[in-house]
């Protein structure tokens, strides 16, 4: 007799570990499947959570009470908010975790949970039943049943580590690959696509001459990630900056031949924003260092990230590189840097719930979906986690919306565009940014996870307060003083605190937080208002939806390319349209002339 | 919008009313070439012109056959082309004739150019253009609508784009990668790139707008009551268009008529007389002769001296009676619209000044929606030369993106189809 779930969650990574809370927090019955219980919440890559575009999405996590942002602050040992001299809106908060911390916040925050269940075993394949998902069956045999599936299993399909010219099958370091699971995706023939990432070697900080390189400390302000975080639970280490030379430019030049990069060995696309040093080299022949963050991994860990080397060569080259490095002259390998190449589906056969259109009950988070980062990964978690719930309770799927939160910007860009690279949010790809800021990420978000039923008492009674609180500061804000009110006058770059404390005193009783986000709203006041207009278009024709069997090929006019498109993305509405790359407005009249004539 | 199922082949006289030397029929749609089929026989080499008798017993007419296969024709559908002998009882015998067959229907106004839009033959800016190039009836007109339709406004537009990108690209990178050393931390160079720009956008908004280039220049001619204004206006149009009569307030409503001068629309106006009056229907007529005086191009104002409306061109009429002689001090121009004196050098004035009001040769005169979003764009651009961070710089420019994208159409598109595709007349 198979035991049975409402959801089982494959992988316990920062997809899945989100997806399982998130599932379970809307009341479904969950089982979070990893191969190594201990391994939940592990950080394969750099030990840090946030930063440009990716804070943005760690603060929407925390609307929905989410465990990102609350397991950061407990094993955050270093904070800055990057972008801290530009406008609010693009202020990301970032935050170096403690590895072994970070994973025990995480571990903890879902045994914590009610309604979850750790399963340690590998998902082999799934059981199907009419179409819809049934079950999964386990590499031992065993089988769970459920009624929906997220895939959460990161680099881990069809996985294959490069150390130099030798290459393995593997996810991570020691870890066995996926392959069953993998085939018989292929087989549901599933659009895939390949994909490479890579990470430096990790270093002995003992053996690192910190005199010789630029140290930054922690940001000396009291922020935290999680609006339920007090404070800065771990000493604060600083980080420390050094750059590569020519010398090490040259070492790399000489051992290209020896980089499975250049060699042809890798055939996945890595990300642009994200290279490896050997790709720097050659890309930016002209440049003469290039900067490397030594982020510490741990209070009581010596090892030490150089963020900036991630690299494919050899392990004797990677020596030689770090030898030759200005602080890193004497510092020891502690375990050399690999690229890793994986399988992703493409995403555009995903629904805006993350949901496989072919294939109901069944959806994806993370790197499978072809994106990078952690960041990103538990926000998509969270995304099919609600939704797997949803599917599996009967009730409304939980769909986000490009102008009211990143979430929704990634999701959108994921389902519509598909990857060409691994994904990683950037705050440019939010048009809407203005108004979604990291400081009012509860203030957009909260009221909608609240009315879902995803948010603990604890928060909901914090987020109500602050809500009562930020409804009498803005009163007091709005009241005229003379020509403008005082909200108005923020859109003046010099009218700041004191001018507000001056003109209405009562305004100093309110919390620190409320009033910066307040005063970040009249910044940008102007700005959103033009907005307000572009959003009401947008909105208008995202209510003209486009109906599943629609057949592009019918539609005279469009070319091949725009057909092959909107047949991968298949947009659910006319605005959703409008945005698959490519389509111009000719032919979303024609798409709208089409849905038209099949609604008639 | 009204939509109607692909199946369904229109049909339309697409040249103008008859008679005239030859009138075009088209046929549109996936049973085109089966109406030729059955009026002619057979269905001729595509882009040949065939001669053809259309009918057997009775022969309709011998007529100039040219078929275009789908989808590389104006419509995106197969479409044929009969050039009829342009009689009304040839052309009415041969459309009875296309509507007897299954399948096809009389096309309503627009619908050529609407099919065309949604096969994707044309964008928006070019649709729009090509509306106007149909209706156009004078010289400056045509070149206008010429210019949009071959594209010159979307080049232009993607022009700027193409530099607005760059520019954005530069802010944005310092933006998202700002802990990363290759980006430096100005603010990118934008400013290089907003100023030619706005100056180069500024100055198509400063030429005057298509619609008076299109609907003609307003002229509108003003006074008191009784003052011949009546007469002055059936001078201007050469016909009674106007109830002229010696007794006060004869004119109530607005009388508008277009006419060609030199090439140039103008659109004349006669007013009911300014006056105070209890007559009710008079008090309305006076009230919408002051609108149109007040919204005209050109006002002549036929009253005494000095109660003239700012720039109206003040002209002294009946200038052939008794008394009325010579020009008065303050006056234009005197004139008889019934002798004909100084008519000739009123009409001279009216079209120099009408040049002064219409794009110039080689300029591109746009429509109340193009120069809104163009306005938009340039609006965004200002605020970009003086946004306090460049955060704001790349919002501002973000913003000037989105104008030009709604140039050529994109977001909100519903309501802007209605808003083109009811300008459209019949078999266009």
């Amino acid at each position: 007799m198979s035991r049975s779930f409402d959801v089982i969650i494959v992988g316990g990574g920062h997809a899945g570990s989100e997806a399982a809370a998130a599932a379970a927090r809307m009341g479904a019955k969950v089982a979070l499947l990893t191969i190594r219980r201990d391994q939940i919440g592990a950080m394969s890559c750099n030990p840090a959570i946030g930063g440009l575009g990716k804070g943005h999405l760690v603060r929407e996590i925390d609307a929905f009470d989410g465990l990102m942002a609350r397991a950061a602050d407990a094993a955050a040992i270093h904070y800055r908010m990057l972008n801290g001299s530009k406008g609010a809106a693009v202020q990301g908060p970032r935050v170096q975790a403690d590895r072994r911390r970070y994973r025990a916040a995480i571990q903890a925050g879902l045994t914590g949970q009610e309604n979850l269940e750790i399963v340690e075993g590998e998902a082999f394949s799934f059981r199907i039943d009419g179409g819809n998902v049934a079950g999964v069956v386990l590499g031992d045999g065993r089988a769970l049943a459920c009624d929906a599936v997220v895939i959460a299993t990161g680099t881990f399909l069809n996985g294959k580590l490069h150390f130099g010219m030798d290459a393995k099958a593997g996810g991570r370091v020691d870890e066995a690959p996926s392959i069953g699971m993998a085939a018989q995706l292929r087989a549901l023939d599933l659009p895939m696509g390949r994909l490479k990432t890579g990470t430096p070697p990790r270093l002995d900080g003992r053996t690192i001459d910190w005199a010789r390189v630029e140290i930054q400390p922690s940001d000396g302000e009291e922020w935290t990630f999680s609006s339920q975080s007090h404070g800065r639970s771990c000493p604060q280490v600083a980080c420390g900056i050094t750059r590569t030379n020519l010398e090490t430019h040259q070492v790399i030049r000489d051992n290209l031949y020896r980089s499975p990069l250049f060699a042809g060995a890798i055939e996945g696309a890595g990300p642009r924003y994200c290279p490896s040093i050997e790709d720097k080299v050659v890309r930016f022949g002209d440049r003469e260092g290039h900067q490397i963050f030594l982020e510490p991994e741990g209070l009581d860990d010596h090892i030490v990230y150089p963020n900036g080397i991630s690299t494919s060569l050899p392990l004797d080259v990677q020596q030689q590189i770090v030898a030759s490095i200005a602080g890193l002259e004497r510092a020891q390998i502690v375990q050399q840097g690999y690229a890793v190449e994986y399988d992703h589906i493409d995403p555009r056969a995903l629904g805006p719930s993350l949901g496989l259109r072919d294939f109901p009950g069944v959806f994806c988070a993370g790197q499978i979906n072809g994106t990078t980062g952690y960041e990103e990964a538990a926000a998509q978690g969270l995304v099919a986690g609600l939704n797997a719930a949803a599917f599996a309770l009967g009730s409304a799927p939980v769909l986000f919306d490009r102008a009211e939160s990143y979430i929704g910007v990634m999701v959108d860009d994921l389902t519509l565009h598909g990857v060409t690279e691994p994904y990683r949010m950037l705050t440019a790809r939010a048009e809407y940014r203005l108004r979604l800021r990291a400081d009012n990420a509860q203030s957009r978000l909260t009221a909608k996870a609240m009315a879902i039923g995803v948010v603990g008492v604890e928060r909901e009674a914090a987020f109500v307060s602050r809500e009562t609180e930020r409804c009498e500061a803005r009163k007091l804000l709005d009241a005229k003083q003379g020509k403008r009110s005082l909200f108005e006058s923020l859109c003046f770059p010099d009218f700041a605190l004191p001018e507000l404390f001056e003109h209405q005193p009562l305004l100093r009783n309110i919390s620190s937080d409320v009033l910066d986000e307040l005063v970040n709203d009249g910044r940008y006041a102007p700005y959103v208002e033009r907005q307000q207009r572009e959003v009401l278009r947008m909105r208008s024709d995202e209510v003209v939806l486009i109906p599943d069997d629609l057949d592009y090929r019918l539609i005279g006019g469009l070319s091949n390319e725009m057909i092959e498109r909107l047949e991968a993305a298949r947009p659910t509405s006319l605005g959703a349209a409008g945005r698959v790359r490519g389509v111009t407005p000719a032919a979303l009249a024609a798409i709208l002339v089409r849905c038209r004539r099949m609604a008639a | 919008m009204k939509l109607v199922p692909t199946q369904e082949t229109i049909f339309a006289l697409s040249s103008g009313q008859p008679p005239a030397a030859i009138a075009i029929v088209r046929v549109s749609g996936i049973a085109a070439v089966e109406s030729l089929q059955e009026l002619a026989g057979r269905v001729p080499e595509p882009r040949i012109a065939t001669l053809m008798t259309l009918g057997r017993d009775p022969v309709l007419d011998r007529v100039l056959v040219l078929f275009f296969p789908g989808p590389n024709s104006v419509t995106g559908e197969d479409l044929v082309e009969l050039h009829l002998h342009g009689g009304r009882a040839v052309v009415a015998a041969v459309e009875a004739a296309l509507a007897a067959l299954p399948g096809l229907r009389r096309a309503e106004p627009g619908e050529f150019t609407r099919r065309a839009f949604a096969n994707g033959r044309l964008d928006l800016a070019e649709a729009e253009g090509l509306g106007d190039l149909l209706t156009a009836e004078t010289e400056g007109q045509r070149r206008n609508a010429m210019a949009l339709a071959e594209g010159t406004l979307s080049r232009a537009v993607r022009r700027w784009r193409a530099a607005l990108i760059d520019a954005a690209a530069a802010i944005e990178a310092r933006i998202d990668f700002a802990d990363e050393d290759d980006v430096p931390e100005d603010d990118g160079g934008a400013g290089a790139v907003i100023a030619p720009l706005l100056d180069e956008i500024e100055a198509m908004l400063r030429v005057p707008p298509a619609e008076r280039l299109r609907d003609g220049i307003r002229v509108a001619i003003g006074g008191p009551p009784n003052a011949g204004k009546s007469t002055l206006f059936n001078g201007l149009v050469g016909r009674e268009a106007a109830i002229a009569t010696p007794i006060p307030g004869t004119t109530r409503d607005l009388i508008e008529f277009p006419v060609q001068i030199s090439g140039m629309a103008f659109i004349f106006i006669d007013t009911a007389g300014l006056r105070e009056t209890e007559d009710f229907i008079e008090r309305i007529g006076v009230d919408r002769a002051q609108q149109a005086l007040d919204s005209a191009d050109i006002v002549i104002w036929l009253g005494e001296v000095g109660t003239a409306p700012g720039g109206a061109l003040h002209v002294h009429p009946r200038c052939d009676l008794p008394g009325r002689e010579g020009l008065p001090v303050g006056a234009d121009l005197a004139v008889s619209a019934t002798g004909g004196t100084g008519m000739e050098a009123l009409v001279s004035l009216l079209v120099s000044r009408g040049t002064s009001l219409l794009p110039r040769e080689g300029e591109i005169a746009l429509v109340q929606r193009q120069r809104e979003a163009l306005a938009d764009c340039a609006d965004s651009l200002k605020l970009a030369e003086g946004a306090p961070d460049i955060l704001l710089v790349a919002e501002s420019l973000r913003g000037a993106r989105a104008a030009l994208d709604r140039l050529t159409g994109q977001g909100g598109v519903e309501p802007l189809l209605d808003a083109i595709f009811s300008r459209f007349c019949i078999g266009k």
